[in-house]
Formats: structure tokens, sequence, C-alpha cells
């Protein structure tokens, strides 16, 4: 297979769990007609909805517990 | 904001000493005095000022050394006895605080939940911090973050495969994708710049507390050691684990405080390229090393751990001085 991204198949990383991965560089094109794009040699796609850097992940689909061990925040 | 260093860059001064064994070190290396004898390593409390800034200065040598100490002095071989003398009380200590999980993937798994009330530093400053709170937790920080991803580019040699490569992609973003504007250590001083703090490397190296040295030897230790390889792959996965959620506290700090747009920016940036940053560790990094090398299972858990247990005890030493009303650092910024 090439090494070239422009002529292999580009991968992405699926999981139930947790944003997408997507090789980069990338363009997103948003619902309101914006693009934004990262140059990252890989991005994570939120697919939880609940991203507030949308379309980007920021590891807001992890569990919240309610009485965790204060020590483990920081 | 510009995005090249200014002017030549300089080795940090030497601090003063804070007992017995960090004196004598930098007498060692200023060429005056004899190093320190083992019993007196031997009577030094393991996570004490004394033996982690005697130790910061031993690894020192290894990046940039300090102004007016002899270079060759990284390969003198009875500064090396005494570091390993200094090493093996510190990691001994580690090992029997700070381990509490047998599997990397339990360890790493239980940072994935956050804590829905949680306390802690990120959150008490996005909460309640004032801008002196915050130029001391960034002052303090800037001993681990103008090193930011250095300690772990030793690893790659010990490392192959999915390992390897996993490590280089993100150690590649970690300094700035081959721009120097964005290396990671460089937006981080421009953060200093925008909280009138000095930027420059190892300036508030005497300022800092031993709980915020430990957290720099801790990747230290196990980056210059290849038998704690396992430990240094723990260790960045739980750093790239809780930084996500954390940077996103600090940025949301920095905007409340009103610190400015290069301190808000670098904890931005990182919000995003850490939820990347962990995954690619966690899948690649430590799950093909445990693929070549699954005896290293137990060793990256107690990297995880050990990271935990000295930011834990950093937070016990800001928290619990801020809510005295008092400083955390060991002079005023």
């Amino acid at each position: 297979m090439p090494d070239n991204p422009v002529e292999r198949s580009r991968r992405i990383i699926a999981r139930r769990e947790g944003p997408l991965l997507v090789e980069g560089p990338v363009e997103v094109v948003l619902e309101d007609g914006t693009t934004v794009s990262s140059e990252r040699f890989c991005v994570a796609l939120c697919t939880c909805r609940r991203s507030r850097i949308f379309p980007w992940c920021d590891t807001s689909h992890r569990r919240h517990a309610r009485a965790a061990c204060p020590d483990a925040d920081r | 904001m510009e995005g090249v260093e200014k002017g030549p860059v300089t080795e940090p001064e030497l601090p003063p000493g804070r007992g017995e064994l960090s004196a004598a070190l930098t007498g060692y290396l200023r060429g005056t005095g004899p190093l320190p004898d083992d019993a007196a390593i031997a009577d030094a409390a393991p996570f004490g000022d004394d033996l982690q800034l005697a130790l910061y200065l031993c690894y020192e040598l290894h990046y940039r050394g300090f102004a007016g100490v002899d270079a060759a002095l990284e390969w003198d071989p009875e500064l090396l006895r005494v570091r390993a003398a200094l090493e093996q009380p510190f990691l001994a200590a580690l090992r029997a605080e700070a381990t509490r999980h047998e599997h990397a993937d339990d360890a790493l798994d239980e940072l994935l939940v956050e804590p829905a009330d949680g306390r802690g530093v990120t959150r008490f400053l996005r909460d309640e911090g004032e801008l002196w709170q915050l130029r001391e937790y960034v002052a303090q920080r800037s001993v681990y973050h103008l090193k930011e991803a250095d300690p772990h580019a030793w690893v790659l040699p010990r490392l192959w495969g999915r390992a390897k490569a996993g490590m280089a992609a993100v150690e590649f973003d970690e300094f700035g994708a081959g721009r120097a504007e964005r290396v990671h250590a460089r937006l981080f001083a421009d953060l200093m710049a925008d909280l009138d703090l000095d930027p420059t490397y190892g300036r508030y190296l005497h300022e800092s507390g031993a709980e915020a040295l430990a957290v720099v030897n801790l990747m230290s230790l196990f980056g210059l050691h290849r038998a704690l390889r396992g430990a240094l792959v723990g260790h960045f996965a739980a750093v790239e684990t809780t930084s996500s959620p954390g940077s996103r506290r600090l940025a949301d700090a920095m905007r409340r405080t009103g610190a400015g747009p290069a301190a808000e920016h670098f904890y931005r940036e990182h919000v995003e390229a850490d939820a990347v940053h962990e995954q690619v560790v966690r899948r690649e990094v430590v799950a093909g090393l445990l693929e070549e090398e699954p005896w290293l299972d137990r060793d990256i858990a107690f990297g995880v751990d050990a990271t935990s247990c000295l930011e834990d005890r950093l937070a016990d030493r800001l928290l619990g001085a801020w809510r005295d009303g008092e400083s955390s650092l060991r002079a005023s910024v």
C-alpha cells in the first residue's frame, strides 16, 4: 500500500465508546456551513455530542462518579 | 505572539541548597566540595526538600545543566553513584506508598471516571482561584512544563512497533509538529509572560517546593532508566489521560481571572490535543507495549499510580496552603 495519504484509504478507528480517531490533517464541515480544520497527525471526533469544542473530543463522554475519592481529581 | 526564542538560551543558575545533601551537591557541581556521604542520604526524607532538590540537581545535568557547571559532570562516575543512592529511597518510598494496581488497564480505567463532586487544584482554581494563586500554580508547574515531553523522548529507543510509532507521533505533536512556535513548552512560556512571570528555563526552581520537584524527578527517573520503561509509559498515559478535563478547568480559570490570551490558549490547546493523545497512548503505546512485553503490565500500572500519588501530594501542598490563606511557594514570585 502506498504511503502517500492521498493515494491510500484514510484510516478511521471507531469504537462504541469514545471519539472516532481519524488520521489528520482534516477539514470538518459543520451544519452551519462553516469549516474547521486540524493539522494534527490524528484527530478525535466527538460522537457523544456533549463536547464543548465540537466536532473535536474534549473527553466529555467520560462517566461521572457520584462520590469518588477526591484525591483522584486534579 | 512571537514564535522564536529571544536572545541566547542560557543555562539556569544553581539554586541554594535546602539541607546537607543538596548543599553538598551544589558544592560538588561548583568544584568546591565533596559529595554527600551515604549515611546522610539514608537519613533524608525520601519526599523531602533536601533529597528532592539533590536528585533534581543530578538529573538536570542530562537536560540543560547549570551555569558555571562542567557539562562533563553528567557522566561523572562518583556523581552517578550518588544519584543512584538518592534514587533508591525515592523509588522504594514510591513503590511502598503509591502502588495500588497490578494491571495497567485497571489503573488507567480508574482515571477515566470523573468525580462528580470532586475537589482538587484545577476545580479550586476554576471556581474560586485568584490571580495570585494561578501565578503560584504556574510558577511551580513551570519546572515541569518547560521540560514537557523531554524525558519521554528517552524511552523511544527502548520501544518498537506500535508502541514506538504511537509514542513518536505524540511526542512530535508535543514538540510542535515541526513548528517552533507550537512547541508546548514554548506555549507555556507565552502563558507565563501573560501572568507576568519570567519564562526563563529553571527560573522558579528555588521557589518550588519538594512536591513540585518530585513530579519532575519522577519522569526523569523513569525516563533515564531502561529498566523503568514500563513505568515511564504508565506515567505518560496517566498525564495524558488526566490532562484534558483538568486543562479545561484551568482554561476556564484563566478566562474568569482575565489572565490573558496566551494563558488561556495553552490550556485550550491541551483540551483538544490531550483528548487525542490519551487515545493514541492508550491504544497504541500502552497496548502495543503490552503486546510486545506483557510482563511490563505491573510496571505500567506502577507508573500510573506513582504519578497519581505525587500529583496528590502536590495538590495537598497547594490547597493546604491556600485554604489557610498562605503562599504555597518557598519564596514569593
